[in-house]
């Protein structure tokens, strides 16, 4: 199978607001023969900032960071600036009402499980 | 763009050339000879994770991003005003066996070091781990806090 999720460049207006700024994280994307596995760097961002939309076969990514509130000054900064979002288009053998996911320490684990009919299956001959 | 598959390293591959140059020379200006001092090579690609600093009259707060690191595996040690953090993150080996499409992620070990602008009491550093998120408190000596001073003015 050569398609895979593609990341798409396309502007997406959902969920698009005004006045905040984006970046993409850093994923790994991993191909079993049952499912797609993607893994995403989301440092600071909970199960409450995280938001998922599919819309036809782009699935967009949102990761709103909830940060330590030190009420201090920042003197030196490393970190960007902003929240998480990427676009992915999915391989169309994923079965996308089966997508799940979950958060773990600031990563996304996202399982997209291909759809039955494009597994490999071994036929039984009599 | 359309997703390329993954390629071994050893492929050019311009675009994480360039950010691998990128934190090198932040590295090399952060710390001129560290790479002597501990040994390592100095242009190997590694993960140097973001470090935010906050401070404020009577604390020193520093902001870590490691995601999906195990908690046991982070170490925090205080050195005559220099702060260092070291770890390893280490990859499910669930999928060894499954065909890569990206690999973005850095995994393996760390480490940073960052001078504190203010003496901080060593024995009241205090960590959280949280959201992939280290959070570390370090509450200043006392006389390193600013003091008012009464001026009587006639």
């Amino acid at each position: 199978m050569n398609t895979v999720a593609t990341r798409n460049e396309r502007e997406h207006k959902v969920q698009r607001r005004e006045n905040e700024a984006w970046f993409s994280p850093e994923v790994n994307i991993f191909e079993t023969t049952d499912a797609y596995e993607l893994e995403g760097e989301m440092p600071g961002v909970n199960k409450d900032g995280l938001e998922i939309m599919l819309e036809g076969n782009a699935l967009t990514i949102v990761g709103r960071r909830t940060d330590p509130d030190f009420g201090a000054e920042p003197v030196y900064r490393e970190s960007k600036t902003g929240h998480f979002r990427r676009v992915f288009e999915l391989d169309p053998a994923i079965d996308t009402s089966k997508i799940s996911a979950r958060m773990e320490q600031g990563v996304l684990k996202l399982h997209l499980p291909k759809a039955e009919k494009v597994k490999p299956r071994k036929i039984v001959v009599d | 763009m359309t997703l390329t598959r993954w390629q071994r390293p050893g492929y050019w591959d311009p675009v994480r050339q360039l950010s691998t140059l990128r934190e090198e020379i932040d590295r090399l200006f952060e710390s001129p000879l560290s790479w002597l001092e501990n040994g390592s090579q100095p242009f190997s690609s590694g993960w140097l994770p973001a470090i935010d600093l906050y401070e404020d009259k009577d604390n020193v707060f520093v902001r870590v991003e490691l995601p999906g690191i195990k908690k046991e595996e982070i170490d925090i040690s205080l050195h005559e005003g220099v702060l260092t953090l070291s770890g390893e993150r280490r990859f499910d080996k669930e999928f060894d066996e499954a065909e890569t499409h990206r690999m973005e992620r850095f995994a393996g070990r760390f480490q940073r070091s960052i001078s504190l602008p203010a003496p901080v009491d060593a024995a009241k550093v205090r960590a959280t781990y949280k959201d992939g998120v280290l959070a570390i408190t370090l509450p200043k000596q006392e006389e390193a806090k600013p003091k008012q001073i009464a001026v009587n003015v006639d």
